[in-house]
């Protein structure tokens, strides 16, 4: 094999989500030069891209307003497991974010000249911003993408996907990228490097991330030395699309209906259900995501679902012209699906949304390996057992900005790093094609039925015990030597890197669900239901010798911001 | 109910070493031509190259390629139960199969 290429920044970002972008502008701001990279392209894949709506803030615009009202809220919802430091980081830098992306030409929606706020369940009044119609994603990519061609001082590659962090005397300085457009190994050296590569979506069958969001900055941190919490909690999003299909549209676009217009959830029989689980909604959305999935799947299994395996969603109760006003051209694009929703309910169903748990970081986003920094979704911690609607976008500016602002003050005092040491992941890439490789897209779906099946948002004992075993089967299946071959845009070859942080990531998420003996927020336990006060703590994920381990540590003390 | 889509599609590192090959992908009404592709991949032929992000939402944009000659994307094109031609983008420089360069220069691998 030819010679890797090599490249030296001072910063190294990971991701070009909206925390990397915010990462990348905050360094280069501060005088560093940032090289961004994405696997896909940048600004293009993520999950930023995906957002619909809401974009959850104490900005006050509308009506009286404090961060810590934000922060009551956040707690609240993540069930006692909040990193407390990270949570009130979220809500009190929030509004400066969103002000910033404001003066950047984002376009929050507006009335009377002053920033919208909607409702979203959880939150105790109206608090989050968004850029209609169903654009907050494309939107704060397009704006923050347009900033970094602006900011001297940043040089971006897409098509770079990265294998492993690379390491010299116990410090990260730098990565090992696998360059997709050509199919050529890529050494990075950094004086500090921001991984903001999301969650883990990909994991699940029905997902609403990008194809790119298979957990792989949770995988090459755990392999760095870096510790995961909070693994055990997928967030699962109640009303994904189910049917009829539709193309062109995200899966969660019903989540902006039912803030603007209320909406009725309905069983098979017509009837309302959520009162049974304790939520009474009454043509308003007040349920949150943890209550609403367990709600929706219980339903099912009482053989009271909708013929897609779901409930359906109603807005029945709205005029043509209340729907047009509240989403215009959107109504078009629903009709050359064949759907008006005068007329009929569309089926909707959990579908795998966003990771609270992820790497272990301070306020500062350091995490326990010099050298090597977090932001966004890679973050675990700042939203405990379940996440508050609206507060992923907020929680990718405010920590994509403090990473690039510590990565800056990094890189002051950093002497230029040593070479790091690459030698094994570029013999990993030294990898011969293998004649007799399974089919990796085949093995991808298989991994996503056994996470979807068995590790989903309902969960005992005998169903993770049954995707462990799958899961090391698979294991086996991958080997330790990649398939495909070092060429351009080789599908084979990314799978099996791919699925190599998979295995690794579904592997963590399963054994921590199957040593949490108790139901809480996004994780529930069939077997074993209620919250105990004797789980209020976060499990720690470590890697040692090529071994998981998981230990436990008090969850930070909860004193309530706003008394 | 056992239609068929059939997809002739470009394969190849450039755009002279090549051909088209065909596929029969099984039809369900309401898919769209990139879960066409994406059943190749999982049930035919992993090797097939194409990009996307978001799956179905056309969010990423990334999923852009000539089908039955017109440059559209593969996610809001719906797959129908006969012959669809699907191509490259011809303006644009081919990486493999149905992969081109479309990121703008400045956003591409550049070493010194």
């Amino acid at each position: 094999m030819a010679e890797p290429l090599r490249a030296e920044t001072d910063v190294l970002v990971i991701g070009s989500g909206a925390a990397g972008m915010y990462a990348a502008i905050e360094a280069a701001r501060a005088g560093c030069q940032v090289m961004l990279i994405d696997r896909s392209l940048i600004g293009r894949g993520g999950a930023t891209v995906m957002a619909q709506m809401t974009v959850a803030v104490a900005l006050g615009s509308q009506a009286p307003d404090h961060w810590s009202h934000h922060y009551h809220d956040t707690l609240t919802a993540g069930r006692g497991l909040c990193n407390e430091t990270l949570a009130r980081l979220l809500c009190e830098e929030g509004p400066a974010c969103i002000e910033e992306m404001d003066t950047w030409g984002v376009g929050w929606a507006r009335k009377d000249g002053r920033i919208t706020t909607a409702f979203a369940p959880g939150h105790d009044r109206a608090r989050c911003v968004y850029v209609d119609f169903l654009n907050t994603g494309p939107a704060v990519s397009k704006t923050l993408r347009g900033v970094v061609n602006k900011t001297t001082g940043i040089s971006r590659s897409g098509d770079l996907c990265v294998v492993d962090l690379a390491k010299s005397d116990g410090v990260v300085t730098g990565a090992v990228a696998w360059h997709v457009g050509s199919g050529a190994p890529v050494v990075i050296s950094a004086k500090a490097t921001i991984v903001a590569t999301g969650g883990l979506t990909r994991l699940y069958r029905r997902n609403s991330g990008s194809a790119n969001m298979g957990g792989d900055g949770y995988a090459i941190c755990l392999r760095a030395g870096a510790p995961l919490i909070d693994m055990e909690f997928v967030q699962f999003f109640p009303i994904g699309h189910l049917a009829p299909r539709l193309i062109g549209m995200d899966p969660i676009m019903w989540d902006p209906f039912r803030y603007k217009l209320g909406g009725r959830l309905l069983n098979s029989r017509m009837e309302e259900f959520t009162q049974s689980y304790g939520v009474p909604e009454d043509g308003k959305y007040v349920i949150t995501r943890d209550v609403g999935t367990y709600a929706i799947l219980k339903e099912v299994e009482a053989g009271r679902g909708s013929p897609h395996g779901g409930v359906y969603l109603s807005f029945q109760h709205c005029s043509e012209a209340a729907l047009r006003e509240a989403f215009g051209p959107v109504i078009d694009r629903l009709a050359k699906n064949h759907i008006d929703l005068t007329k009929m309910p569309i089926e909707v169903a959990p579908i795998a949304h966003y990771h609270m748990g992820g790497v272990a970081a301070n306020a500062r986003m350091e995490t326990e390996v010099p050298g090597l920094l977090v932001a966004g979704e890679a973050v675990g911690g700042a939203n405990g057992a379940n996440r508050l609607s609206g507060n992923a976008i907020t929680e990718a500016l405010v920590f994509g900005r403090q990473a690039g602002r510590t990565a800056a003050a990094c890189v002051k005092v950093t002497r230029a790093p040593s070479p790091p040491d690459a030698r094994e992941t570029l013999d990993l890439l030294r990898g011969e094609e293998r004649k007799d490789a399974p089919n990796t897209a085949e093995m991808l779906q298989a991994l996503q039925a056994i996470m979807a099946d068995d590790v989903g948002p309902l969960r005992t004992q005998a169903k993770l015990e049954r995707a462990l075993s799958h899961i090391d089967e698979l294991d086996v299946a991958l080997g330790a030597r990649p398939f495909g071959v070092a060429q351009p845009f080789d599908l084979t070859r990314l799978d099996w890197l791919d699925l190599r942080n998979m295995v690794t990531v579904a592997r963590v998420v399963t054994q921590a669900a199957l040593l949490r003996t108790e139901s809480r927020g996004a994780h529930q336990r069939e077997d074993l239901p209620g919250m105990l006060p004797e789980w209020r703590v976060n499990q720690v994920v470590r890697l040692k010798n090529g071994r998981i381990e998981i230990s436990r540590m008090p969850a930070a003390p909860i004193e309530m911001a706003a008394q | 109910m056992s239609e068929i889509a059939t997809l002739k599609i470009w394969r190849g590192p450039n755009k002279t070493a090549g051909r088209f090959e065909s596929y029969e992908v099984p039809y369900e009404p309401g898919q769209s031509v990139l879960d066409g592709l994406r059943w190749i991949r999982v049930y035919k032929d992993p090797t097939l190259a194409f990009r996307y992000s978001c799956i179905n939402a056309n969010a990423c944009k990334e999923c852009m390629m000539e089908i039955d000659g017109e440059t559209i994307y593969a996610c809001t094109t719906r797959l129908e139960p006969r012959a669809m031609t699907v191509e490259p983008l011809g303006k644009k420089k081919l990486v493999r199969d149905l992969v081109t360069e479309i990121a703008p220069p400045q956003e591409r691998l550049r070493l010194k």
